[in-house]
């Protein structure tokens, strides 16, 4: 591996001719992984769950022999817990993972632990991914060790081979160093020899490249792309960064609070992306190079809380395009008002908070918000604000989800629809997206 | 910055004025050059991007100007803040300008917020401290004006750190930087732990800083992107040294250094359509290369290029870059100008 | 990324040849802090150990240092010995009130005091450290039945519990001989009182060290709990041992002392314990005789304080939130004098 000008490494068309017609590796079908909450101080000593996080919330897919799929998404999505699920390292809740063609959802430890050959991970953080009391020959020959080959030389043959499949050239340099001794590409290149040792099928990779630095990214993805070649590799690969994804993978899932949004073919994706979240995912990514900078179309507001997502639409509180039917309740309200008083002068902000109450109500989701006066107050004085509010914006997506709004005498109701929906995923040319955009005679709900 | 008389003159008008800064570490091997001569100027209301890879000596550069290294870091150059000298000040007139006028956002904001405060004491103790002359009232609204401009909303004052997501504590932390209104701010990595919207929506936060508040920014990062959109100047940095400067817009659109070339290549974002990176790893700040530091790895390298550090020039596009490739000719030898032939680089040698 | 604002590390001896083996290199590695160190620590770490060796020594070669047998108040000749006799030629410390003479004691206890320490600390860790590996690393039911166990134990005096165990265990080892069932039984309670130490230290470490990735790959690769444990986990947690071990001999040492000042000890028909012997020169103190409880009074000091200064100064070194990085001195001269080029010159 010697050169002296800076490598090009052309992009993987290659990997969207390979099989994509090959048989189903993985299938996962309706899966959830939830979190049961612990409660707060005096129900932890009691022992009792409150509420539950879907970490994974009914998730399908397949996956062929060769493909890369990218699994893409921001922290709280459930990438990275979907990706354990595969890999059997968090219990999952309902639904079925099938590994070529066995159903390995509710195999014991000792039951998957032969499958393990076949279907490895490529970690984050390559300073933490490598045990720090062992060397490289110990660590990557770990595996061979705990799958039965004892012999020493043995080990030591193959470890030599995996270096050199990685890059880790000249061997016997590598071989007795300690992980602190390395610099965070060849870390990443022992983690990666150390998953392809015993010749897996499938590697999930999550975010292998995120923690290094620009210049070497390249050659770890690169590095991956090779081993897909020449080892016949599936990859799952997880990630937030769609930059990355396009050179690497042939489908792509976008994951937004535990499900997936948008699934397609890569070039489908990055052409023509069709739900609202995966669009300012791709606006959102920085550009160095002024000529070539999109305007963003950042979505307000920040990623809701896991425990208690939105009604209907996940995603509809940010969404640009949200309409009537996308899931509006009472924290739309609120977060209404917030926007609305982030936009005025704190003068005003302290006249109007004094015309409302309480708003924690708000916070509980609900379709009728319970909007309460303040002191000396009447629901009157709370209308004439929400008309205010309204004439300010009259474009406001929400308005369009309000039923009615009505007097309670010393509080106001503002009643949302209640055909909300929540949508599944539709079949839209080579995509499926999971927005009410798309929702039409064809697919009804 | 302007050449006078061979001296880099210091410029009167700039907010920080920084020439020469050097910040090493002794070890048993030998001293290590964390920053090894860096000048540059700021503007009142700039924001200035630094970027560079690990091993660049970016973040000790940040922490040395404001002087918030440990003691065992020996620092030696000028440091001119409004005139006065950071670097031989008295730690006890260095702390008092600490907070009003010079401030540091951290990378990582979950551990920097007090969790048994709400974001209403933050505020109040750091106004209170420093500007105690001011009012509750005032300092109420002073708080909740600048947390509006981080699109923090006023409902939320009274709320504590827990209660709001990565992005929004990263925003309320620079409000709390930003409150006192400084001259200079250092934001080390702000975004690095944050997701892309996140990021996003904070590079467009900084990058409109500029409407509401006049503080000039020293933004250090290792993403391109985020310093093409959020600064109007930048400075590339490499083993410690400085190697271009100038508009953002146009070192990005026109790298005059190698270096800068090559990390722009690399640098994979949507429109890229090659994979490209760059062999070998940073170098070693114990012994670095003789001459330009970045000359085993750079494509153009010349014979003259491990004989000197090459002098900081100007270009005609306004760049100050330190290369030989742009000259002065008058100080090149003969031959000088011929390729470099290096040996080649095994992953061994790499990062 | 490691942030390169830390001030970077030198890379210990690694770049030893690879024919030597792979154990003695993990040991160097695991020492090399030591080697590196410089200033007040190692200074202190040296004082310590010296001071250690000392007694070291004694207890090992007691029968040739020691002039005279411990318990021995006649000499050759049949004549008894003075009865707390001031130092003298032949008496180099004096003699006690039990007419034996002062030095031998102080000899033969440095060996009692070890191999009561020894055991001591030996047992508890045994104990200590495998239940808290797996109470850390499986958690659960028994994980909290542990460590409400631990904390119990904890929270009792530790030296009323060492009396109630000697108590209980006294005369329970005479199969192993006269005088080694007292040291034994001293050595038990004492054992009992620093489980728990080993227990929650470890406990915690395995806590922490589990949730990091490469314990997570280790899974993945499809070890067995056990090799998780052995491999992953107990290398990455021992480094705290060493630590507590020399703390709590020191503390080991104090309870013996203590056990045997209350007479719930060794007995002095069985070996010659220090705080026996301060008990016993109690009484003569306000006579003028100083030698009888100072020698034994100093030599617990000695030894305690030696410990401890290798215990604290192996904490300085080894433990890498404590360490403060070495940093030597700069050349100022050599810094200031690679000004820039400047064109135009």
């Amino acid at each position: 591996m010697s050169q002296t000008k800076p490598e090009a490494v052309s992009p993987k068309p290659s990997a969207g001719a390979t099989k994509l017609g090959g048989e189903p590796l993985l299938n996962v079908e309706d899966l959830n992984v939830h979190f049961a909450l612990r409660g707060g101080t005096f129900s932890r000593f009691v022992g009792g769950a409150r509420g539950a996080v879907k970490a994974v919330d009914g998730v399908s897919f397949t996956l062929r022999r060769g493909e890369v799929l990218g699994v893409v998404g921001e922290s709280g999505s459930g990438k990275t817990t979907l990706g354990r699920a595969i890999l059997h390292t968090v219990p999952v809740t309902s639904g079925r993972i099938t590994f070529d063609g066995r159903d390995i959802t509710d195999l014991s430890d000792s039951q998957i632990r032969p499958l393990r050959r076949r279907m490895q991970m490529v970690f984050q953080d390559p300073n933490a991914a490598l045990n720090p009391a062992m060397d490289l020959l110990a660590a990557v020959g770990h595996p061979l060790r705990i799958h039965g080959i004892k012999d020493q030389d043995e080990i030591s043959r193959r470890v030599v081979e995996a270096f050199e499949r990685v890059g880790l050239v000249p061997t016997d340099q590598f071989l007795h160093k300690y992980p602190a001794d390395l610099s965070g590409g060849q870390k990443q290149r022992a983690v990666i020899a150390r998953a392809i040792i015993l010749g897996p099928e499938l590697l999930v990779a999550d975010e292998p490249v995120s923690m290094l630095d620009m210049s070497v990214r390249a050659k770890i993805l690169e590095l991956m792309l090779e081993l897909k070649n020449d080892l016949g590799l599936t990859y799952v690969y997880v990630t937030h960064d769609l930059a990355t994804a396009k050179f690497f993978c042939d489908t792509i899932a976008i994951m937004y609070l535990g499900r997936i949004v948008e699934y397609g073919p890569a070039d489908a994706i990055y052409a023509d992306p069709k739900h609202p979240y995966t669009r300012s995912l791709l606006r959102a990514i920085p550009e160095p190079d002024p000529t070539k900078s999109v305007p963003r179309d950042l979505p307000r507001g920040e990623i809701p809380d896991a425990a208690k997502p939105p009604l209907g639409c996940s995603f509809h509180p940010r969404c640009s395009k949200a309409f009537e039917i996308c899931g509006w309740e009472s924290r739309d309200l609120r977060d209404l008002l917030d926007r609305h008083w982030l936009a005025h002068r704190e003068d005003e902000f302290e006249q109007e908070r004094r015309i409302v109450g309480d708003l924690a109500t708000l916070d509980v989701p609900s379709l009728r918000a319970d909007l309460p006066a303040g002191a000396n107050q009447t629901g009157q004085d709370v209308l004439a604000l929400l008309d205010r509010i309204k004439e300010d914006d009259p474009h406001e997506p929400m308005w369009s989800g309000v039923r009615d709004v009505s007097d309670a005498g010393s509080s106001v109701h503002v009643d949302f629809r209640e055909d909300n929906i929540d949508p599944p995923l539709y079949d839209v040319g080579r995509q499926r997206v999971a927005c009410l955009l798309y929702r039409d005679a064809e697919n009804p709900s | 910055m302007t050449l006078i008389d061979g001296e880099l003159s210091v410029n009167t008008d700039a907010v920080m004025s920084v020439r020469n800064l050097k910040v090493w570490y002794g070890t048993a091997r030998g001293p290590v050059r964390a920053v090894d001569g860096v000048s540059f100027d700021m503007r009142r209301g700039e924001t200035l991007g630094l970027v560079g890879e690990s091993g660049s000596g970016k973040s000790t550069l940040g922490r040395g100007v404001l002087r918030l290294l440990p003691d065992a870091a020996q620092v030696t150059g000028k440091v001119l803040f409004r005139g006065q000298d950071l670097v031989t000040m008295r730690k006890k007139d260095l702390r008092a300008l600490r907070g009003p006028e010079l401030g540091l956002i951290f990378q990582e904001p979950m551990t920097r917020l007090n969790p048994l405060m709400r974001i209403s004491d933050h505020f109040l103790e750091t106004l209170h401290t420093h500007e105690p002359a001011l009012s509750k009232d005032q300092m109420r609204r002073r708080s909740i004006d600048t947390l509006g401009a981080m699109g923090i909303p006023p409902t939320r004052f009274t709320n504590y750190p827990h209660e709001f997501s990565g992005g929004m504590r990263q925003r309320i932390m620079i409000a709390l930087a930003l409150v006192l209104n400084p001259a200079f701010v250092v934001a080390d990595e702000p975004t690095t732990a944050l997701d892309v919207l996140v990021e996003a929506q904070i590079i467009q936060i900084l990058a409109d800083i500029k409407r509401n508040f006049d503080t000039s920014i020293l933004l250090i990062t290792h993403n391109l992107g985020i310093i093409a959109e959020a600064c109007e100047r930048v400075a590339v940095m490499y083993a410690g040294r400085i190697v271009e400067q100038g508009d953002a817009r146009a070192v990005f659109a026109q790298p005059a250094h190698p270096y800068t070339r090559e990390l722009l290549a690399s640098t994979i974002s949507l429109a890229t359509t090659e994979l490209h990176y760059i062999p070998g790893s940073p170098p070693d700040l114990i012994d670095p290369p003789s001459g330009c530091r970045f000359h085993p790895r750079c494509p153009d390298a010349m014979q003259v290029c491990p004989t000197r550090h090459p002098p900081t020039v100007t270009t005609t596009l306004n760049q100050q870059v330190d290369c030989w490739l742009h000259g002065p000719e008058d100080q090149i030898p003969a031959g000088g100008t011929e390729r470099l032939e290096r040996e080649a680089l095994s992953v061994a040698d790499e990062a | 990324m490691t942030s390169e604002f830390m001030v970077p590390t030198t890379s210990p001896a690694a770049e030893a040849a690879p024919s030597k083996g792979r154990r003695v290199r993990g040991i160097r590695r695991a020492l090399a802090p030591i080697a590196e160190a410089r200033g007040l620590p190692k200074w202190v770490l040296f004082i310590g150990i010296g001071i250690v060796l000392v007694f070291v020594v004694f207890a090992i070669f007691a029968p040739w240092i020691s002039p005279y047998k411990f318990d021995q108040y006649l000499t050759t000749s049949g004549q008894r010995f003075p009865k707390s006799g001031a130092p003298s030629g032949s008496h180099w410390f004096g003699t006690n009130i039990m007419s034996t003479d002062v030095f031998s004691h102080i000899v033969y206890g440095a060996r009692t005091a070890l191999e009561v320490i020894v055991i001591a600390v030996v047992i508890s860790l045994f104990v200590g450290v495998p239940l808290g590996l797996f109470s850390g690393y499986y958690g659960g039911p028994l994980d909290r039945m542990l460590v409400l166990v631990m904390d119990a134990m904890f929270a009792f005096p530790s030296l009323l519990l060492a009396i109630l165990v000697a108590f209980l265990l006294r005369g329970k080892f005479g199969f192993l001989g006269a005088s080694f069932s007292g040291i034994m039984a001293a050595a038990i309670s004492i054992t009992v009182i620093y489980i728990p130490q080993y227990f929650r230290v470890i406990r915690n470490s395995v806590i922490s060290v589990r949730e990091n990735p490469y314990v997570e790959a280790a899974r993945v690769l499809g070890a067995k709990p056990r090799t998780v444990i052995a491999k992953y986990v107990f290398g990455n947690v021992v480094q705290n041992v060493p630590v507590i071990g020399t703390l709590n001999a020191a503390d080991a040492l104090l309870t013996l002392a203590g056990l045997g000042f209350l007479g719930y000890g060794v007995q002095p028909t069985e070996a010659a314990e220090w705080g026996y012997d301060l008990q016993r020169a109690l009484g003569e103190a306000s006579g003028g005789i100083w030698w009888t409880s100072v020698y034994p009074g100093l030599a617990i000091v000695l030894l305690v304080t030696g410990l401890t200064l290798v215990g604290e100064s192996l904490n300085d070194l080894i433990n890498p939130t404590l360490r403060r990085r070495q940093l030597l001195p700069i050349d100022r001269a050599e810094m200031a004098g690679e000004d820039e080029v400047v064109a135009g010159r």
